[in-house]
């Protein structure tokens, strides 16, 4: 035993480890990545890691890996889950052989999301385990323990973390690395893994015949427990089950439920103890809604009551909060402090020199009465230069721009779509919309990698996961076999080209594609690439602002005029805007 | 209870750095820790925050109002985060700040450095020369360490503890240059 100070996601990844994990696959997606990332990077590692495309993906090579007998774990973010939501509720009914591990990273207050899904949900609608870890350590040993449960109930089982879980640290006993002595073999056996009708139906019974033996079992193991003290008590889960533990009473009883499902009588057994329970738990109300089946006479605060909103995530001051909302005492008071008088915001940016910037300042200024769908990656930060104006969920960029088409609409429809997200989901838009006659321009952002998620390779970068050289994938190839005609290639960063192209496409109709490529600056940098920086000539700005409004963070205005600072990477896309000839590349002495 | 440090800054100035730092420290004594960071988009050049909380068993989150100590690697994001601190919690503060973008997109009054100390209130704070200081030490980068090293009094875990937690953290070929910025911290810290 071993103790390190770690991120969460490094703990998570460590338990796989000492598993003997054979095989990790999962797509990017922020709070869960760190888990594949750790997992690649370390040179020792016995399993195989792979980055798939999307999630759905990921899901069904994990489990075709854990029907020939390997220990396997897929990972993801929430939202990833409902792109794996169809292989997952017939997994429940084919079952498993090696241990199967759903890692789903729920991120409560939509930290880095589009929603606050709860993805105990999903696990209660397939009637699959969860693990609900409330601390670093236990996150750490509930995933190792994962995979044994997976394999006594031949079920997949989920493990959801949250952000506070993933993205805390702190200090955790590790154990050692097991490498793993097993050899892919599959059986063949119809019945199980062919859902005709004939068999699915009995797969089904199987799968609800088991969940008594998991109740008992998930209690036995000591992941739901309680402490019995006085008249009142809390029920909570998760992270906020450690926010709890920091702010009850002494007298306060304590129930934590760290697994799913819940076993009724047991619940039962321990809210019938008190006059009046208080659940907490962040997102759903899943205990809350089992409490108040189980609940007789006693009475129940919670969501449902008031106390405990359904949105946002947990906090010792909030739950200290809600204990005192219910009428049970807490033995930690906050008061609130004063909020600083405002400042201005420091909202995350563009990077100085991102090609994005570019691309859509260029599409704004050829289609100034666009439509502009777009997508999930570090361009929907192009909200702040009016270029987004949907965003709902991986892929719907196309789709959004030809169902706008589909209904009529008469402005120019340009959607904007990252190249990993592209090969997530953005295809069938592109097949489709093209199938369809839609009348859309579709820019493809393509910068070799998953950058938004901390720079993970993709099928267009030319290296796995472990960084093995693999031919890119064409994304010319891929638009032009979906049948677009126009298909051009071209880097934003040469303004004025990509202008021109633009305006071709508006001339034209049908699906036009271009494709906007040019590395991510922080690939470059890393590469060592060094473009030098661009300055401004003092004695001949105007002060006329034109390259301040392209929003570039080395532009400022000094003293009225445009200044550029260290940040500058060197694209040179500002000494293009700028009318009078002002800025240009640094020439060193 | 616990020592609770909020390390505040910009995407990119070595807040979770900084933090693995302290982190460290910590098991090197074993002593328990938490600490929550900023990850995924905000960094991208937004206000980040690092919660360290020395000592403490539960959770990673500190409540508004109670932490005992703020780092800011920029004196603009030390006045957005003066809320953190209890009525007599302490400040160490970078002199430097970057004007946001948003200041010149939407053409707000820039933040000057006297309105943004008296933003920092009745508490006691010390401002540091983080860049000319890092400079002598040999590496601009270093700044974080400055700060630290400033800070390193008032934080409580044994000087050699976080030394050897530097040497654990920064990349090898800088570790010289880290420890000789820590010590020029300590002395810009102690000086008026």
């Amino acid at each position: 035993m071993v103790v390190h100070y770690l991120l969460g996601n490094e703990a998570i990844a460590h338990g796989c480890l000492e598993a003997a994990v054979d095989i990790a696959c999962g797509y990017p997606g922020t709070p869960s990545s760190e888990v594949i990332d750790t997992l690649r990077m370390d040179p020792d590692r016995a399993c195989k890691v792979e980055w798939s495309v999307n999630e759905k993906v990921a899901f069904e090579e994990a489990l075709a890996a854990s029907w020939c007998g390997l220990r396997t774990i897929c990972t993801m973010k929430h939202v990833g889950l409902n792109v794996a939501a169809d292989p997952l509720m017939t997994s429940a009914y084919t079952g498993t052989k090696g241990g199967f591990v759903i890692l789903s990273a729920d991120d409560p207050f939509a930290h880095s999301s589009q929603n606050e899904q709860d993805s105990r949900c999903y696990a209660q609608f397939a009637r699959i385990p969860c693990f609900d870890p409330s601390t670093l350590q236990e996150a750490h040993d509930m995933v190792r323990d994962a995979f044994s449960i997976s394999e006594e109930f031949s079920l997949p089982v989920m493990f959801r973390p949250t952000t506070r879980i993933c993205h805390s640290k702190s200090d955790v006993d590790m154990g050692e690395v097991k490498v793993s002595d097993r050899t892919a073999l599959f059986e063949k056996d119809p019945r199980q893994y062919v859902v005709i009708p004939a068999h699915t139906r009995i797969l089904h019974q199987k799968l609800n015949q088991k969940q008594p033996a998991i109740k008992k079992k998930l209690v036995e193991l000591g992941y739901n427990r309680y402490e019995v003290k006085g008249k009142t008590a809390v029920i909570c889960s998760g992270v906020g089950a450690s926010y709890v533990r920091e702010v009850i009473g002494s007298d306060v009883s304590l129930a934590v439920i760290g697994a799913y499902p819940i076993d009724e009588g047991w619940l039962a057994g321990f809210i019938q103890k008190h006059e009046k329970v208080l659940v907490v738990e962040e997102l759903s109300p899943i205990i809350e809604e089992i409490a108040r089946q189980v609940s007789g006479f006693v009475l129940i605060y919670g969501k449902k009551t008031g106390q405990v909103p359904y949105e946002g995530e947990l906090s010792p001051e909030r739950v200290a909060k809600y204990l005192t909302a219910a009428g049970i005492q807490t033995s930690v008071r906050y008061e609130e402090p004063q909020k600083p008088a405002a400042l201005p915001v420091r909202s995350p940016v563009l990077c100085a020199g991102c090609m994005h910037r570019a691309a859509m300042y260029a599409m704004k200024k050829v289609f100034r009465d666009g439509i502009f769908p777009s997508d999930i990656g570090c361009y929907t930060l192009g909200i702040q230069l009016g270029t987004v104006d949907t965003t709902i969920c991986m892929g719907a960029s196309i789709t959004i721009a030809s169902g706008m088409s589909l209904a009529g609409e008469k402005r120019d429809i340009v959607c904007t779509i990252g190249d990993s997200t592209f090969l997530h989901t953005g295809i069938q838009g592109l097949i489709n919309a093209v199938y369809n006659g839609a009348n859309i321009t579709v820019v493809i952002l393509d910068n070799r990698i998953t950058a938004m998620t901390g720079h993970q390779p993709n099928p267009t970068t030319g290296l796995t996961a472990c960084g093995i050289l693999t031919p890119p994938v064409s994304i010319e190839a891929i638009c032009r076999a979906a049948g677009a005609t126009f298909v051009e290639t071209v880097s934003p960063s040469n303004l004025t080209t990509f202008m021109n192209v633009l305006k071709e496409a508006k001339s034209k109709t049908g699906v036009k594609v271009i494709i906007a490529r040019q590395p991510c600056v922080i690939s470059e940098k890393r590469s060592k690439i060094n473009r030098g920086k661009y300055i401004v000539h003092q004695d001949v700005c105007i002060g006329c602002k034109a390259c301040i409004k392209f929003g570039c963070p080395a532009i400022e205005l000094r003293g009225g005029l445009a200044f550029i600072t260290d940040l500058c990477s060197g694209c040179g896309v500002c000494s293009e805007l700028c009318p009078v000839g002002a800025i240009s590349r640094e020439v060193k002495e | 209870m616990s020592f609770d440090v909020m390390i505040v800054g910009i995407g990119g100035q070595g807040t979770i750095l900084t933090s693995n730092i302290l982190g460290k420290a910590c098991v090197i004594e074993g002593i328990p820790v938490r600490g929550a960071e900023t990850h995924g988009m905000a960094q991208r050049g937004g206000s980040v925050e690092s919660q360290i909380r020395i000592g403490q068993q539960y959770g990673p989150l500190i409540a508004p109002g109670t932490a005992d100590l703020l780092l800011s690697f920029d004196l603009l994001e030390a006045a957005r985060a003066v809320h953190w601190l209890k009525p007599d919690g302490k400040i160490y503060t970078s002199q430097e700040f970057v004007v946001p973008t948003s200041v010149f997109m939407q053409d707000y009054p820039s933040p000057e450095e006297p309105m943004l100390l008296e933003m920092l209130g009745s508490r006691p704070y010390k401002v540091v020369d983080c860049r000319r200081i890092a400079e002598e030490a040999g590496n601009v980068l270093t700044q974080n360490i400055v700060l630290l090293g400033a800070a390193s009094p008032d934080i409580p875990l044994k000087k050699e503890s976080l030394l050897e937690a530097i040497r654990r953290t920064v990349p090898q070929k800088t570790v010289d240059m880290n420890l000789k910025a820590f010590d020029m911290g300590i002395d810009a810290g102690k000086s008026e």
